[in-house]
Parts: C-alpha cells; sequence; structure tokens
C-alpha cells in the first residue's frame, strides 16, 4: 500500500465518505454563567459547523436553559457532535431531533421590505397568504413578523427579495417533540 | 407521627451540630482535608494570600512548593498518576492561572484527575482589568473536564466536593476552581462530603451493558486471532483492572499490546506482552495489529500515534471497545462492540461471560507461530558500541541495574521517551509516569518531584533528554526543599532528538534550530543546586555510575552522554500503515519510505 492519493490529514481518512446531511439537536443545560460558551467552544474547538442557534432559560425553578443547535455533518460527525454534547458536565439532555419524525420545528422571522407602489402592495398581499404579521409600517416600508418551519421562513425572503427586502433577523430554530413525550 | 418517632427525631435535631461558620479560604483547607488529601502542590501570589494563612494553621496538609506553576501541575498529575488519588494544585490569579494551563491540558488530555484552585482578583474588580486579572475560566474552559467561578461563599463547600466527584469519577480529568479573594474572606456556614448539594446532573456510567458484554465474548471465542489493545483507561481504572487484564488475557490465551499510556497494566515479562503498539511500536504488536481479526481495545482511544493511516488500520479485524467516555467509543475508528463502562468492572464481566463459554486454545496456534515470526525479527535491535554509549543500552542498562526495586519512572518528551518505552519493561500499573496526550518537554522532572513526594522511599528516576530537562529544570530546587532524591537520568546527544530525526528523515537534513549550541554542564547545575551531579561518558562506566546513582541519597543529575544522531526505531511513518514499519536496519532505505503526503503530516 502506498499514500498516493491519500488525504493530507491523518485525522479526517476513516469517514471522507460518508455525505453530509442537517441536523437539529435539542440541548438541556444548566442555566450558569458560560453554559453557551461551553457549548458553542465544543463546536469551535473540533471544527464543527453551528447553522443556527438558539438559547432561552425555559425552567427557572430547575434552572435549566434549553439550546437548540442547527449543524452539518456526517453521520459519523453528528453522533461525535451528540456523545461530547452529552459528555458537558452542564448538559442534562441530548437529543438529536432530527431524526424524529415527531419534531415540531419552528422559527420566526422579523422582514422589513422598502418600496412602494404595486410592489408594496404585492409585499402586503403576499405576507397575508403566509400569515406574516405587520408590526410596523411607514409610507415606505413594513415591517412583517412571520413564524414557521424554516423552509417556509426561506420561501418568504425569497419572495420578498424582488419586492424590496432591506433586512431580515431570524431567531433561528427552536423545536419540541409532539405527543406526550418530553426532552 | 407515633411518640417514638418524635423522640427519634428530636434526638436526631439536637444530635446534629450547628453548621461550622468559616471564612471560604478556611472551607478550601478544610474540603481538602475532608476529602483525604495530604499534600498539594502549589505557588503563592496576591489572589490566594487568604487560602495560604488558612494552609498555615492546617497541619493535616503538606503544602510543596513549586518553582514555576507549571512544574506544581506536573507534580500533582505525578503524585495522581502514581497513587490513583487526585492531584491538587494551588496558584494565584493572572499569571499564576496561565503558568498552570500546559499542565491542566496535559491532564485532560490523559486523563489525570486533578483539581486546581486558582485565585482570583475580588469580584467586584472582575472585568476591569485589575493587576493579575485574566478570564481564568474563559481561559480553561476548553481545557478543564469542568470549572467553577465561585462568586457566593456559600456555594464553595458545595462546589470544592463536586469538584472532586468530577475530576475522579467517569473518564477523570482536571477540575479548575476559580475564586475571588473577597470570597476567599467572606463567610459562611461549612458543609462537609456526606452533606455536601449535587450543583450538576453528573451520573457516569461504570457497569458494562450484559447483552454488549456477551456479544463480546462471543467474538473473542470464535477469534482465531484475537489481541488486547490497552491503554491508559486500564491504569485509571485501578490496580484491580490490571489484575483483572491479566485473568481474561491468560483465560483466552490471546497477546496483549498497549499504548505509550497504557504499559505497566500488563506485565512485561509475560509471554503474552507483545510491547508497545504505534508510531515507535515493536514490529510483532503494529503487525498483530494490522492482522488480528479480533481487537479488544480496552481504555485505549485510537489516537493517531498509534492507528497510524486510518484506512489501512487493523482492516480485517471486529473491533470491541471498552471505554468509560461514551464519546470515546467510534470516534476515530468503527466499532463493532462498544462497551461504556469502568475498565475494571468490564473486564470482570468479561472473564464471567468468557468462562460459560468454550475457549479452544489450539485455535490460536497459528496466530502465535505468525507472532512468533515477527518477533525474530528483533525489531529493537541496534548496532552496539564499545566506545561511544548508546541511548538504548542506557536505557537497558538502567532498567536491570533497578529491575526489582520499588522504582517509579517518569519520563520527558521525545526520543529519550521512546527509547524508555521501549527497553524499560514494566511490571506492574502506575510505575510509569509520561506525557502521552499533549507531549509536554519539562513535564518528567517536576512529575518525579510529585511521584516522590507520594513515596518518600522509593527510587524515582526521570529519564530525561537534555532539551526537554531545561524547560522545567528550576524544580531541582524544589527536590532539594523537600528532601526528594530524584534521579533526572539525561540522555544527553545536545539535540532535540526527535525534531533533528524528523528533520533528517523527512527534511532533507536541514537542521533547522534543533541543535542546542550551549549545554550547561549537567554536573556543575546539580552542584548549583544542591544535588549531585554524575557524567558517563563510555560504556565500560555506565553501570558504576548507575549504581552510583541509586546508592547517593540525595538528588542527582546523570549526564549520560549518548550517540548523537541515533534514531529512535523502529518507526511507522506518517501516513503509513501498520505493516509498513521501518526498522533500524534498514535506517538506509528511510528518505524513500515516507511518501509525499506523510511529509506533510505530523
Amino acid at each position: 500500500m502506498t499514500v498516493q492519493g491519500a488525504p493530507a490529514s491523518a485525522y479526517d481518512m476513516g469517514h471522507a465518505v460518508e455525505a453530509e446531511a442537517v441536523a437539529t439537536f435539542a440541548v438541556l443545560v444548566d442555566n450558569e454563567p458560560g453554559v453557551l460558551h461551553r457549548v458553542v467552544g465544543l463546536f469551535a474547538a473540533r471544527g464543527y459547523n453551528i447553522e443556527s442557534l438558539t438559547v432561552a432559560e425555559t425552567d427557572a425553578a430547575a434552572h435549566t436553559s434549553r439550546i437548540t443547535i442547527v449543524t452539518r455533518g456526517t453521520p459519523h460527525v453528528l453522533a461525535q457532535i451528540e456523545a461530547q454534547l452529552q459528555k458537558l458536565v452542564s448538559t442534562r439532555h441530548v437529543q438529536n431531533v432530527t431524526k424524529d419524525p415527531n419534531g415540531a420545528e419552528r422559527e420566526l422571522a422579523l422582514v422589513k421590505v422598502r418600496g412602494a407602489g404595486a410592489k408594496r402592495v404585492e409585499a402586503l398581499r403576499l405576507a397575508e397568504i403566509f400569515r406574516a404579521k405587520v408590526i410596523d409600517t411607514t409610507t415606505a416600508s413594513f415591517i412583517f413578523e412571520i413564524t414557521g418551519a424554516p423552509a417556509k421562513i426561506d420561501k418568504f425572503v425569497g419572495l420578498m427579495r424582488p419586492l424590496g427586502l432591506v433586512e431580515v433577523s431570524r431567531t433561528g430554530v427552536l423545536s419540541i417533540e409532539r405527543g406526550v413525550e418530553t426532552l | 407521627m407515633t411518640a417514638h418517632s418524635t423522640i427519634q427525631a428530636a434526638k436526631a435535631t439536637a444530635a446534629a451540630p450547628p453548621p461550622e461558620m468559616m471564612t471560604g479560604a478556611q472551607m478550601v483547607v478544610r474540603a481538602l482535608v475532608d476529602q483525604g488529601v495530604t499534600d498539594l502542590f502549589g505557588y503563592p501570589g496576591g489572589a490566594v494570600l487568604p487560602i495560604y494563612d488558612a494552609l498555615f494553621h492546617e497541619p493535616r496538609l503538606r503544602h510543596v512548593l513549586a518553582r514555576h506553576e507549571q512544574g506544581a501541575t506536573h507534580a500533582a498529575e505525578g503524585y495522581a498518576r502514581s497513587t490513583g488519588k487526585p492531584g491538587v494544585v494551588v496558584v494565584t490569579s493572572g499569571p499564576g492561572a496561565t503558568n498552570a494551563v500546559t499542565g491542566i491540558v496535559d491532564a485532560l488530555m490523559d486523563s489525570i484527575p486533578l483539581i486546581v484552585i486558582t485565585g482570583q482578583v475580588p469580584t467586584h474588580l472582575i472585568g476591569t482589568d485589575a493587576f493579575q486579572e485574566c478570564d481564568t475560566v474563559g481561559i480553561t474552559r476548553s481545557c478543564t473536564k469542568h470549572n467553577y467561578l465561585v462568586k457566593d461563599v456559600a456555594d464553595l463547600p458545595h462546589v470544592l466536593h463536586e469538584a472532586f466527584a468530577i475530576a475522579t469519577t467517569g473518564r477523570p480529568g482536571p477540575v479548575v476552581i476559580d475564586i475571588p479573594k473577597d470570597v476567599q474572606f467572606a463567610s459562611a456556614p461549612y458543609v462537609g462530603p456526606a452533606q455536601a448539594r449535587a450543583i450538576h446532573v453528573y451520573r457516569p456510567g461504570v457497569e458494562g451493558d450484559g447483552a454488549l458484554i456477551a456479544a463480546a465474548a462471543r467474538l473473542i471465542a470464535g477469534a482465531r486471532r484475537p489481541l488486547f489493545y490497552t491503554g491508559g483507561g486500564v491504569i485509571n481504572a485501578g490496580p484491580a483492572a490490571s489484575a483483572a487484564l491479566r485473568r481474561l488475557a491468560a483465560l483466552t490465551g490471546a497477546p496483549v499490546t498497549s499504548t505509550l499510556m497504557g504499559l505497566g497494566a500488563f506485565a512485561a515479562d509475560d509471554p503474552a506482552w507483545l510491547g508497545m503498539v504505534g508510531m515507535h511500536g515493536t514490529y510483532e504488536a503494529n503487525n498483530a495489529m494490522h492482522d488480528c481479526d479480533v481487537m479488544i481495545a480496552v481504555g485505549a482511544r485510537f489516537d493517531d500515534r498509534v492507528t497510524g493511516r486510518l484506512n489501512a488500520f487493523s482492516p480485517g479485524s471486529k473491533k470491541i471497545h471498552i471505554d468509560i467516555d461514551p464519546s470515546s467509543i467510534g470516534k476515530i475508528v468503527p466499532i463493532d462492540v462498544g462497551i461504556v463502562g469502568d475498565a475494571a468492572k468490564v473486564l470482570e464481566a468479561l472473564i464471567a461471560a468468557c468462562q460459560s463459554l468454550v475457549l479452544d486454545r489450539s485455535r490460536l496456534a497459528p496466530w502465535w507461530k505468525a507472532i512468533d515470526a515477527w518477533r525474530a525479527r528483533d525489531c529493537l535491535r541496534y548496532r552496539p558500541s564499545a566506545s561511544i554509549i548508546k541511548p538504548q543500552y542506557a536505557i537497558q542498562r538502567l532498567y536491570e541495574l533497578t529491575k526489582g526495586r520499588d522504582v517509579y519512572i517518569t519520563t520527558e518528551v521525545g526520543q529519550h521517551q521512546m527509547w524508555a518505552a521501549q527497553f524499560y519493561r514494566f511490571q506492574e500499573p502506575n510505575r510509569w509516569m509520561t506525557s502521552g496526550g499533549l507531549g509536554t518537554m519539562g513535564y518528567g522532572l517536576p512529575a518525579a518531584v510529585g511521584v516522590q513526594i507520594a513515596h518518600p522511599g522509593s527510587l524515582v528516576i526521570d529519564i530525561a533528554g537534555d532539551a526537554s530537562v531545561q524547560m522545567t529544570m528550576q524544580e531541582m530546587s524544589t527536590a532539594i526543599q523537600y528532601d526528594l532524591p530524584i534521579k533526572i537520568f539525561i540522555l544527553n546527544n545536545e539535540w532535540m532528538g526527535m525534531v533533528r530525526q524528523w528533520q533528517q528523515l523527512l527534511h532533507g537534513e536541514r537542521y533547522s534550530h534543533s541543535y542546542s549550541a550551549s549545554m550547561p554542564d549537567f554536573v556543575k547545575l546539580a552542584q548549583a543546586y544542591g544535588a549531585v551531579g554524575l557524567r558517563a561518558e563510555r560504556p565500560d562506566e555506565l553501570d558504576d555510575k548507575i549504581e552510583e546513582m541509586i546508592d547517593t541519597p540525595l538528588p542527582v543529575i546523570f549526564d549520560c552522554r549518548v550517540e548523537r544522531a541515533e534514531n529512535c526505531f523502529p518507526m511507522i511513518p506518517s501516513g503509513k500503515a501498520h505493516n509498513e514499519m521501518i526498522l533500524g536496519e534498514e535506517a538506509g532505505d528511510v528518505g524513500a519510505a515516507i511518501g509525499a503526503a506523510g511529509r506533510g503530516l505530523v
């Protein structure tokens, strides 16, 4: 055997053939100073991507926060992410909710559209179809609030682009399991 | 409630002593005593003075004053590795904490339990760029198993006791507790280990899954070419794990190899021992890894120094991996049976499971025949010399002359470390202290200080290189202060030997900044510290000088002048497979043996 054609690093040779996929992790952590840094630092140090991240305290009595992370990786990398998140002392529970057909995912976005005339009317009409709320208006602009699965928001943002889209702010993905089960 | 139970409850309330009020500094000292700590390593400074004041009043704790905070952490690592107890370090804020970082990372990489208590500026000054302020928890977050900044003295006893639990259970590791100076002065009720509340939900699994253990036993029973690949986790799991490994190996008749960190878990004089595996492992161990059909990995983590080229790593084997850390299983290499648990408990369960199966040892005869053929290559052979001390010969003589004694070996990092691993034969666990994962030059001398503190009557030898040992040489002063008769056995070739070797083999013999053109006179240096300096320059004087070193009741620096251009073989070049080793006598082909891709690897 020779090294010809071998990748340049000894560390990624075993799993190079696997395809990448997007995954969403729900992580229940102790709400304490620095806990977000532990999670984010883990991703940075091990070279994992973060596509979106949301975090807030969800149970004040139990001092727990829920972090939802959307990431991308091969099945092997995703398994490592789950194991490494679980290894943090501050972590109570980790779940890869992508795998779960019962998972519900929602995101909220604020979308600012500037324009006048027919484009302005069309923007408002499309917003109604997407059940986006107008939360601010001037004679030259709207701010829409839209909630839904990330794909729906992507689609809305895409439609607004030719109609005068100037700014988007998104929360990142939230997830929860349908039915009686809990994290 | 019955009258009886009412009386009992009243009695219990009356019997419970009122909680003892004390300062944060006193809590630190009391918690250490309550956790069974007897020795700690540190260096005082402004932000830990209250703790040092409390130490002044505590005769049950012996504090060892290092000469640099890095030395304190390595000493604590040596102490921990040789005793199985956690090592404890106390350093001040700012530079005290940053100097300790190297030892903390070293402990994380090698899974060594450390409690590192760092002073911090008072809480109202945090974030103001105060004198000797640094973001200690920020800096150490990625290099500790866990860390704490304690802002309320009432939390301190709970944090201290939880820190010991986290450092010593599951996969061990370093825990940093950063305590601002005002918290050290503030008072609150102290809480002992039994009453302390858990701050985190932390429950590492130690019992292996029964069905997986049964599956592993069936794989072992059906194997024709089985191999145990053991690591530092077996040492960490305590002497019971080493004992269980020896029984299981005897029961199955399978050969055993080990990582650098696992040396001593299996006796080197056992016929089933193949020597170390990996980049500088033996020919028989690496070929056995490549050709085995069932690999039983115990407390080892498939490090790149062990696996070589991953897509050629042990291609035909079913792999069983026993590890306390779930994230280690399948991290590098796909695993067929992954068992999460404590090595001792899982190995015991595996013995029980194997005993209920029929193990036909005769099936392994062809495997042992292949192993004997590899052994016949005598891969550690080197060209002897009558005029120059060969470094391998120096380690061999050191081993022969210290064999059978109560001896502990530490090392620095480099060629000498690999020669020590190859030629010093360890029979028991906890006798070998080396920096495996991080590869920290300067580890061995302070680690020897820590080992000697834990084992005052034992022979403690740091097998060192001339470059590494100068990184923490100042800890000789510590050894003198505490009457620690450590022996610093320097294989002095005037080069950073491993760097020189790689430059020779991989960089066209361009020896860029790897030669130490100015070397201290190590004999005089020893004398300057108040230690004894010895020098050996010829093979015929080596034995007498080593005997003299062993018999000297003081610390010794032994300047062993060795062959300057010796290379460490066997060697799996980076990017090559286990069965593509270079042996010493083939050294002439070395340049051609390493491909272009291999040069890019570390």
